[in-house]
C-alpha cells in the first residue's frame, strides 16, 4: 500500500498497518511524489511509505529523532523491512548512526541532488559546480516555502547576497519534463540574481534504491 | 512620532546599552550605529562599548540560535547590525590599543563557498580581541600554509558546510604534520555537518558548534598558550 501524502502534511503518524513481507520506506517528505512514481512504474505495491515533514530539508537536526520513532513505529505495526529514503542529508553522521543500530539501510550519497543526479555523474560534476545551488521538482514547486519564506528574502533583500552572494548559477535538475516548474525554476534564478540551467535527471539513482529494498536486496549505491 | 517611541539619546547609559542588545536582536542596524555613536559621545571608551553594547548582545543572539528560538536570517540581520556598529569602532579601536587576544587566520576550505558562519565566527573573534585574517571560500590547502607564513597566527579556523566538503579539513591538517608546524598552531574547526568526532578525526584541537563556541575555545587556547610561554 503506497499512503500518499500532501506536501506539508506528512508527519503522519500513526502509519497504516502492516502486512506479511512489505516493505515500510520512511522518506523524506520533499520525495514523496518521487517514490510514490517510482513504485507504481515498477508495481511496487507492497511499499507502504511514511514521510517526514518535507520542510525538514531546512532543518535537518529534526530528522534523525522523528527517524528512530517512525523506525520503532513501524516495527510496532508488524513491518518486516524497513528502509530510510534519505541520503545524508546534512544530519551530521547521525542518520547513518540509527541505520548501523536498527539494521537498516538508506539511499546512498550525501543529499538528493546526488541520488536525482546518479551519485557517479553527480560526484563528476561537484568538484567544478560547487557554485550551483540546485532545485529539484519540490523546489523548484516550493521555492517561495522552502528558501524565500524560511530566509526572510522579500522583507530583507539585503539577507540575499549574505547567503547567495558565492553562487553563480540555478540548476534545476528535473525528475519529470514540466514546462511550469521549468518556469518557477527561471523565476527562482532570477529572484536570486543567478544564471540558470536546465538539466533532465528522472528519477535518478532513486529508482534502484527502492527496486532493492522492496525487494529485500542491498543497496546499490553507497554513500 | 509615536508616543512610545525610543529615544536613545534620552537614555542613561545602562538603559541604552540594554536597548542595544534589544535592538541587535532585532537586527537594527540604523540603532545600532546610533547608540554606538551616543556611547562615544559619552566618552565611553571603544573596547567598552564593542564588549558591553555589542559583543554582548550577540552573545545573547548565539544563545537563542543554538537553542532554537533564532534562526538563520534573525543571526544575518543581526550579525549586520553588529558589523554597521564594528566599522564604527574599529579604527578607533586601533587608535586606542585595545587588549589583543591573538591572531586568527579562518577559511572555508576547498570546494565549498558558504561563509555565513565562518564569516559569524570571524565577526564574534574580532568582537573578542583577536585580529582576523579572513581567507574567504574555496580555500586550497597552499592558501592556508602562505597565510600562516604571512601571518604568523596563534589560530587556524576551518569552516565547511558540505558532507563533500569536510574531508577536505584533513588534507590541510595532514599537510601541517608534514612540513612540521601542526603543533604550533591551533586547529578549531566547524560547520554545520561536523561533530566533536569528525574533529578528533581530523586531528584538529577542537571542534566548534557555533561562534559564541569558537570564540570560548579559543581565549581558552589562548590561556594554555601564554601558560606555556611563561
Amino acid at each position: 500500500m503506497i499512503e500518499a501524502l500532501d506536501s506539508e502534511a506528512r508527519a503522519s503518524f500513526p502509519a497504516p498497518a502492516g502486512k506479511t513481507g512489505s516493505v515500510r520506506v520512511i522518506a523524506c517528505g520533499a520525495i514523496a511524489r518521487e517514490v510514490i512514481a517510482v513504485c507504481k512504474l515498477n508495481a511496487l505495491d507492497h511499499v507502504d511509505l511514511v514521510c517526514l515533514p518535507a520542510i525538514w530539508h531546512v532543518y535537518p537536526a529534526k530528522i534523525a529523532p522523528a527517524m528512530r520513532e517512525a523506525i520503532s513505529t513501524a516495527r510496532e505495526e508488524g513491518f518486516e523491512r524497513i528502509f530510510i529514503g534519505y541520503a545524508e542529508c546534512g544530519t551530521q553522521g547521525q542518520l547513518d548512526h540509527i541505520c548501523k543500530e536498527e539494521g537498516v539501510e538508506r539511499i546512498g550519497g550525501p543529499h538528493c541532488y546526488s541520488f536525482f543526479s546518479g551519485a557517479e555523474a553527480f560526484k563528476a560534476v561537484s568538484e567544478t559546480e560547487f557554485t550551483a545551488f540546485y532545485l529539484t521538482d519540490l523546489l523548484s514547486r516550493q521555492f517561495e516555502s522552502f528558501v524565500i519564506k524560511p530566509m526572510k528574502f522579500e522583507k530583507h533583500p539585503e539577507l540575499i547576497p549574505m547567503v547567495f552572494g558565492n553562487y553563480t548559477k540555478i540548476v534545476y535538475l528535473a525528475q519529470t519534463e514540466d514546462a511550469e516548474l521549468q518556469r518557477k525554476a527561471k523565476w527562482a534564478a532570477d529572484f536570486l540574481g543567478l544564471d540558470y540551467e536546465y538539466r533532465f535527471t528522472g528519477y535518478g539513482d532513486l529508482t534502484a534504491s527502492i527496486i532493492a529494498a522492496a525487494r529485500g536486496e542491498a543497496q546499490p549505491a553507497k554513500s | 512620532m509615536a508616543d512610545d517611541e525610543i529615544i536613545l539619546s534620552e537614555l542613561p547609559d545602562d538603559e541604552l546599552v540594554e536597548q542595544m542588545h534589544d535592538d541587535l536582536y532585532d537586527g537594527l542596524k540604523e540603532e545600532i550605529q546610533e547608540g554606538t555613536n551616543i556611547l562615544l559621545e559619552r566618552g565611553w571608551a571603544p573596547y567598552k562599548v564593542l564588549t558591553e553594547a555589542l559583543v554582548e548582545g550577540m552573545r545573547i543572539v548565539g544563545e537563542d540560535f543554538r537553542d532554537g528560538i533564532l534562526f538563520v536570517p534573525e543571526v544575518l540581520l543581526s550579525a549586520n547590525a553588529m558589523k554597521a556598529g564594528m566599522a564604527i569602532l574599529r579604527p578607533l579601536l586601533a587608535a586606542t590599543g585595545a587588549p589583543k587576544q591573538g591572531k586568527l587566520v579562518i577559511g572555508t576550505v576547498k570546494g565549498d563557498i558558504h561563509d555565513i558562519g565562518k564569516n559569524l565566527v570571524g565577526m564574534m573573534m574580532e568582537g573578542a580581541g583577536f585580529d582576523v585574517i579572513d581567507l574567504g571560500i574555496n580555500n586550497p590547502v597552499e592558501k592556508y600554509l602562505n597565510a600562516i607564513e604571512e601571518h604568523q597566527p596563534d589560530i587556524i579556523g576551518m569552516s565547511a558546510l558540505l558532507t563533500t566538503t569536510m574531508p577536505y579539513m584533513k588534507v590541510v591538517i595532514d599537510t601541517m604534520k608534514e612540513k612540521g608546524i601542526r603543533d604550533d598552531y591551533v586547529v578549531l574547526v566547524g560547520g554545520a555537518p561536523l561533530n566533536e568526532e569528525f574533529g578528533k578525526a581530523v586531528g584538529a584541537d577542537a571542534y566548534c558548534r557555533d561562534a559564541a563556541v569558537a570564540v570560548e575555545t579559543a581565549k581558552d587556547f589562548m590561556k594554555r598558550r601564554h601558560n606555556v610561554r611563561t
